[in-house]
């Protein structure tokens, strides 16, 4: 019996911030696998380094030492130019407070991250729109931000996160800013995401009702990770 | 495309904001023009004068004239094609306060070297058969409403008396830098007044105008005439037209110099202006911009962004103040016209304002974009949660 070779593997990274003379450590020797397909939330008390692991994984934030690698690329070794066209192509970011561009109406917020594909502007536009679709917001691609709810705001947001078809969602906190409703949808349109497009997503989450959604929940502590769920095996 | 309508959209999107330095760089490139506008005014004279005249007066100063005989010597030398000569009258039309500059000098060859002078041939030859005629610059002409065939009288004073002229001729200018405001009358008329009244103050030249065959060799002609005179009574010096209206110029130098130092003031100031508001600006979307970030966007798509919108309000601006400054340079120059009788806004001072403005949207821009070119992502994502 083979097992395929995950798609994210950790290897002893460790992250550290200095503050003058102090150094604190966030992340120690972290070792993480994460399989292609899967759902894994990672929790953990405020301050334990989990926006920390999770920007190291989507490279916006570099580690201090250690390996990343997210199929075959060694991201860590890659220069700063390579990372962004790198994120662009397989990531998708999800933000606690949306982080959507006010000035654009939602069709163009999802088209933004199409500008850095050689797509034309013809098919960004339906690139776009069906990625509204998807989300359900077909009906609100003229609207601006401020003309949406938290709710749509976030699957606004999550459009733009699917719409360049990226190897993997992150999300910080998606439901941070919801309430118990509007978090459930946007939940199980990540789960949908998840089985039928076969999305790998890691969120970050305080809220164990969002976890729990997960298949896999692992939690950090002092920037040590530790296993919590039954590891359901893809 | 989308790019630059999102640059459209962030440049107006504090509407007071963006509208107050609109306005502002409109003020300013307004303000620039028509200093700069003065200043080329200023040097109009120098602008306008010819490459193959020359200019010869009395070594000592302009005050003291030449003797009349010198015409045929000057004739006689190498390169010389053509002699005129004048006397500044000075005189004054009812009030001290109407100015304009008035000349007695001798018709014929003056206007030779002078084509760009322009007048009918019916007026022209008025002028040369009539002793008493005078001819007089447009905007002189519509100033005080003489018509051709009116008489006018100006008081003299560096020639006493009442002189009465008969208006032969309005000339135009050929180029828009050609003084409008002149006032020539029969050098003739001068001098057989002065025989009569004043002989000793008669044959008496306060300049010649030489018209030569090469421009090229002006030096050596003009050595040449004050070689001719060198040990006698009345020595000269021979210079370019455009050297001798400079020599006039540079007396108001520090004038000029301190006019167009406050057309560069005017420029900073702005660019201070501008700045802030860039800074301003930036620095509540720096959330946006590391989104931008984020979601893999280079810093010359984010620099771009924001060099964009720097160049859309100083564009603006600028385009508004030139729009400004044709109107504006209209109504000072008519107001100023005693002073500065060739006043119009030049090309060159239009790309002068184009060039400023560009200047004012990258300076202003720079620190912002540098700002946002170097902040660390999750460093910047923290800020905006
Ligand atoms: N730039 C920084 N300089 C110094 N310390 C930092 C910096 N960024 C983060 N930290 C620290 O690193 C630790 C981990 O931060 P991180 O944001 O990863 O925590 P978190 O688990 O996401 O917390 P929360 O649940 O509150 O979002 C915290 O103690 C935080 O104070
Ligand atoms: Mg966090």
């Amino acid at each position: 019996m083979s097992v395929p070779p995950p798609l994210v593997k950790i290897r002893d990274v460790s992250k550290s911030y200095r503050r003058g003379s102090q150094i604190l450590p966030v992340l120690q020797h972290i070792v993480l696998d994460i399989a292609e397909g899967a759902f894994l939330a990672l929790m953990g008390p405020s301050g334990s380094g989990k926006t920390t692991l999770l920007n190291l994984i989507a490279g916006i934030d570099r580690a201090d030492s250690g390996s990343i690698t997210v199929g075959d690329v060694d991201i860590m070794s890659l220069s700063e130019t390579d990372l962004a066209a790198w994120r662009s192509s397989s990531i998708g970011f999800i933000f606690q407070f949306y982080n959507l561009i006010p000035v654009l109406n939602a069709r163009e917020n999802v088209e933004l991250p199409l500008l850095l594909t050689g797509l034309s502007r013809k098919e960004r536009r339906e690139h776009a729109e069906t990625a509204l679709q998807v989300v359900n917001l077909a009906d609100r691609m003229d609207h601006y931000p401020s003309e949406l709810s938290g709710g749509q705001q976030q699957r606004v947001a999550i459009a733009r996160a699917v719409v360049t078809d990226p190897l993997m969602l992150v999300a910080d906190e998606p439901t941070g800013d919801l309430d118990r409703a509007s978090a459930k949808d946007i939940l199980d349109l990540m789960c949908r995401l998840n089985t039928e497009l076969g999305k790998t997503i890691i969120m970050v989450t305080h809220d164990p009702r969002a976890a729990e959604r997960a298949h896999i929940i692992r939690d950090l502590d002092k920037g040590v990770l530790n296993d919590v769920s039954g590891q359901t095996p893809l | 495309m989308f790019l630059a309508k999102l640059l459209f959209k962030n440049a107006f999107r504090h509407k007071l904001r963006t509208a107050l330095t609109v306005l502002g760089v409109a003020v300013a490139v307004l303000a620039f023009g028509l200093l700069r506008t003065v200043v080329s005014a200023w040097y109009s004279g120098v602008e306008a004068s010819s490459a193959s005249r020359l200019v010869t007066r009395n070594a000592i100063s302009l005050v003291f004239m030449l003797p009349a005989s010198y015409r045929e010597k000057i004739r006689q030398i190498e390169g010389v094609k053509t002699v005129s000569w004048g006397n500044w009258f000075g005189g004054i039309y009812i009030d001290e306060k109407n100015f304009f500059p008035n000349f007695a000098v001798d018709p014929k060859t003056y206007l030779e070297l002078y084509p760009e002078y322009l007048l009918s041939l019916e007026e022209k030859t008025a002028f040369l058969h009539d002793r008493k005629g005078c001819m007089v610059g447009r905007l002189t002409a519509r100033k005080y409403g003489w018509k051709q065939g009116d008489t006018v009288t100006l008081k003299g004073t560096i020639f006493p008396g009442n002189w009465e002229f008969v208006v032969d001729g309005i000339y135009r200018g050929r180029d828009r830098g050609t003084d409008e405001s002149q006032f020539f009358f029969h050098w003739e008329y001068l001098n057989e007044s002065m025989k009569k009244t004043a002989p000793e103050r008669a044959e008496q030249i306060g300049f010649f105008i030489l018209g030569i065959k090469n421009p090229d060799r002006a030096a050596e002609v003009a050595a040449a005439v004050d070689r001719s005179f060198k040990n006698s009574i009345s020595e000269t010096i021979t210079e370019t037209e455009k050297a001798f209206q400079m020599g006039f110029v540079s007396m108001t130098e520090a004038i000029v110099i301190a006019v167009q130092l406050v057309s560069f003031v005017v420029i900073i100031i702005i660019m201070a202006v501008v700045a802030n508001t860039m800074a301003m600006s930036v620095r509540e979307r720096t959330g946006e911009y590391v989104v931008f970030k984020t979601l893999g966007f280079g810093s010359y798509h984010l620099a771009g962004l924001i060099f964009g919108e720097s160049f859309v309000i100083c564009l603006t601006g600028c385009a508004v103040g030139i729009l400004g400054t044709f109107p504006a340079a209209k109504a000072f120059g008519d107001a100023m016209s005693t002073f500065l009788p060739v006043f119009f806004v030049s090309p060159r001072t239009v790309y002068l304002d184009v060039l400023a403005s560009v200047a004012v949207a990258t300076i202003a821009a720079l620190i912002p974009a540098f700002r946002v070119m170097h902040i660390g992502i999750a460093q910047g994502l923290r800020k905006v949660v």
